[in-house]
């Protein structure tokens, strides 16, 4: 399966999906005027991604800023992964939410995520 | 006696001014913005949290602007652009911010913003989250994407209640004038 690598810009974050590493990634700035756009082949790749995924998958999110349309498409992305853990309850599923130091915004999003969901988040910070 | 905006936006533009414009509202517009104000808060030295909070409210004050205006009175000056509005961004105090934006809604959409400004107001910080997630794992989208978190999000990140105004401008529209304090 192709992976998904694509550069950040001011307004979209920088992503790397990789089937064989089973590494998700999306940092940095998610505020496109559009998000379904750009969030559709992401959403995409892991329908296909979940007849296969691999044993361990860790999905790192690391945003400095997202909007609010980005935040519908970033739940949509873990629902999908919430889908795959539970059609393949055998494999190993981690979300790593990274937030600043005293970026409370930032965490208490990745909460408001967390409470949603039925997967494992890991509340990471950075300090500066 | 009609409202005039040209006096409102002289009267907006007192005191220690960060960025005025008055205008369309377009994507590339929104992208200078937001790189100029980012650039001045850098410069002003401002606390890095306080920073945060403007740019995450500027971007969804501006992208609604930019998602939600939908058509403008027959006028013949500049607020004839495509997506007219106002904004002035201005520093003030030592520990705030205020962001005020002002554009032209249609009697109906003033009734429905009026109606969720009141209920955003009314609501504390508790049930704010409550509803930002509600509405979150809804799983209806609107066509412009934004699924009705903007205004929430403003609120919850901004800390302060939303203050608004609706001019009345002639017999179909109003100038909605919609002030947010970050502090």
């Amino acid at each position: 399966m192709e992976s998904i690598n694509i550069e950040g810009t001011p307004k979209t974050p920088t992503v790397n999906f990789n089937a064989g590493s089973g590494l998700i990634e999306i940092k940095g700035r998610s505020i496109p005027e559009n998000s379904i756009e750009f969030y559709k082949p992401l959403v995409d790749w892991l329908d296909s991604y979940k007849s296969k995924p691999n044993s361990s998958t860790e999905v790192k999110i690391q945003l400095e800023y997202f909007n609010t349309s980005s935040s519908k498409c970033i739940l949509d992305v873990f629902k999908k992964l919430e889908s795959i853990k539970k059609e393949n309850p055998g494999i190993g599923l981690m979300i790593y939410w990274y937030y600043e130091e005293d970026d409370e915004d930032m965490l208490e999003a990745g909460e408001d995520y967390q409470s949603i969901l039925n997967i494992p988040f890991e509340m990471i910070e950075l300090e500066e | 006696m009609s409202f005039e905006i040209q006096e409102w936006y002289k009267n907006m533009r007192v005191g220690d001014v960060v960025l005025a414009y008055k205008g369309g509202v377009s994507v590339d517009l929104i992208t200078n913005v937001l790189t100029t104000i980012e650039l001045k808060l850098e410069d002003k030295n401002e606390r890095t949290k306080i920073r945060r909070k403007v740019y995450n409210i500027l971007v969804e004050s501006l992208q609604n602007l930019y998602h939600h205006i939908d058509n403008t009175p027959e006028l013949d000056d500049e607020s004839k652009d495509s997506k007219f509005a106002i904004f002035v961004f201005s520093k003030v105090n030592n520990a705030s911010y205020k962001l005020s934006t002002g554009n032209f809604v249609s009697s109906s959409q003033m009734k429905f913003l009026k109606d969720r400004l009141d209920q955003i107001n009314y609501l504390s910080k508790e049930q704010l989250k409550s509803i930002y997630k509600l509405i979150l794992s809804n799983e209806e989208f609107s066509d412009k994407g934004g699924g009705g978190l903007g205004m929430i999000d403003i609120a919850r990140k901004s800390g302060n209640k939303l203050e608004y105004k609706f001019h009345s401008f002639n017999n179909n529209y109003y100038f909605f004038c919609l002030d947010v304090i970050i502090s």
